[in-house]
Formats: C-alpha cells, sequence, structure tokens
C-alpha cells in the first residue's frame, strides 16, 4: 500500500510538472489515469521494493552529491587521456570487481554508477562480480579500491 | 554588465559544449570499440548535464526548469544503460577489447604463441 500511495504521488507529479493547465476537467482527467495506472500496475503485480525502491530515499542525499563529484572528476580525467599530445594516454584493461551488495537492486546500482562515470564501463554481472573494462590502469585501480562499492552498499541499507 | 545569473548560464552551456566536442575527439582519437564508448561518456554525462543545468539557469524558477530537472533525471537513469546495452552486445558477440599500452589483442597473442 505504501508503495502504490508514493507510485501515485510520482506519477501525479510528473503529470502536473508536465502538464501546465490546472483547470479543474483537465486536473482531475490527470488524477483519473494517474489512479487508473496505479491499478493497472497492482494488478500486474509490479509495485513492490525493486520497482519503486523507496528504501533508498534516506541513503540518497549522501550519495548524490558523490557520485556527481565523481562522473565529474572522471570526466576531467578522460578529458585529459583524450586531448593528451601525440597519443590519447591510454592503457586499456578488462577485469572483474567484486561486489559486496546483498541485493540484485544493490549490484544493478553500482553497475550503473561504474557505467555512469566515464572511464569505466560495466560489461555484465556475473554472479557476485561485475566485469569492467577501464580506459587505463589507473582507472581500474582506482575502481578496485573499493570506495564506490561501499557507498553503494551503505546506500542499499540493512534490506532483507 | 550583464545579468550575472545570464552571464553563468551561457558558461555552462558553451563548457557543456566543450565536453560534448572533446567526447567527439575522443570517438575520433581512441583506438577501438570499448575505448570509444569511454569518450562517449563524456558526451552523456558531464557535456549533456552542463547544457541542461545552463539553460535550466536561464529559464529561471519555472515549470520549463522543471522539465529540464526532469531531463536531467532521465538522463541519469538511461545513459548507462545505453552505453553498457552497447558494450553487452559486443561482448558477447565476441569483440575482444584492446589491452595494456601496447593496446595489444589478446587473441592475436595466443594466435601467434
Amino acid at each position: 500500500m505504501k508503495h502504490a500511495v508514493a507510485l501515485f504521488f510520482l506519477l501525479m507529479s510528473v503529470w502536473l510538472l508536465n502538464s501546465g493547465h490546472y483547470t479543474v476537467l483537465i486536473t482531475s482527467f490527470g488524477i483519473a489515469s494517474c489512479l487508473l495506472v496505479v491499478w493497472l500496475s497492482r494488478r500486474m503485480g509490479i509495485v513492490d521494493d525493486e520497482a519503486l525502491p523507496l528504501h533508498l530515499l534516506p541513503g540518497l542525499p549522501r550519495y548524490l552529491p558523490w557520485i556527481v563529484k565523481e562522473v565529474v572528476k572522471s570526466n576531467l580525467d578522460t578529458s585529459r587521456r583524450i586531448l593528451s599530445l601525440g597519443r590519447p594516454d591510454i592503457s586499456p584493461r578488462l577485469f572483474d570487481a567484486p561486489t559486496t551488495q546483498h541485493s540484485d537492486l544493490g549490484r544493478v546500482i553500482y553497475a550503473n554508477s561504474i557505467t555512469l562515470t566515464p572511464g569505466t564501463v560495466s560489461i555484465r554481472v556475473h554472479g557476485t562480480k561485475i566485469t569492467v573494462h577501464a580506459i587505463a590502469d589507473a582507472v581500474a585501480d582506482d575502481l578496485l579500491e573499493g570506495e564506490m562499492d561501499r557507498r553503494v552498499t551503505l546506500l542499499e541499507g540493512e534490506t532483507e | 554588465m550583464a545579468n550575472p545569473i545570464e552571464v553563468l548560464s551561457w558558461v555552462f552551456i558553451l563548457s557543456g559544449s566543450i565536453f560534448v566536442i572533446i567526447g567527439g575527439i575522443g570517438l575520433l582519437r581512441l583506438p577501438d570499440f570499448y575505448t570509444r564508448i569511454h569518450a562517449a561518456g563524456i558526451t552523456d554525462t558531464l557535456g549533456a548535464w552542463l547544457i541542461l543545468l545552463g539553460l535550466m539557469l536561464h529559464e529561471g524558477f519555472s515549470l520549463n526548469a522543471a522539465k529540464l530537472a526532469m531531463l536531467l533525471f532521465f538522463l541519469l537513469a538511461t545513459g548507462p544503460l545505453a552505453s553498457h546495452a552497447l558494450a553487452k552486445a559486443a561482448f558477447l558477440r565476441g569483440l575482444d577489447p584492446l589491452q595494456g599500452r601496447g593496446l595489444v589483442d589478446r587473441h592475436e597473442v595466443d594466435d601467434n604463441a
């Protein structure tokens, strides 16, 4: 039920932000369509912790600024490697990164965070390991230090 | 002197454009498919973010700015997905990345041995 209510408010805010028409008739159409979508989603059984990870919200204010900072840092680093005189300053490497998350959702967030930072791309998840392609050895070593892994696990919290 | 917010907005838009161009240069300079994904990543993240931020400042506090913020969020969620889908497709089809300083293809090394 908690998730259904949250889903309704989420849909409603998207509707309100995108509509721009706030007459009674149009707004009630909006409310009706959001309710319809919530009802359909519940019938499909997709309104759960995985589709709407409310339990992640408390950790987000700490994780988001950090990941944005990391993305900016790695953008500058990758730009420098691309623009270096002579040949691009790269030494690509394919390796497995261990993960410490205890849910699929946690691993998905970690893998997506890896891909989001330029210089590292997650290629596949097998078991608890993520195969990663890094643009340079230094970038790979940085990831293997595991700060991002720790922070995602922290964000994931004590679920299950 | 122009409105400082307007100036800031242009600074964001221009620096975003510079990162988009760097991504394009990377696409040309880097040697293989996997390394080029990293260059595309620059365009996808900082380039697009800075341009959107600049546009948001330009719009001021309005419904359009909120829509741009939504766009920022969707980009955050879908950007890595697209990069990953490309990388995984190439990997599963057996495209081997060039590796190390010397950009060696592991397969060629095995063949020569």
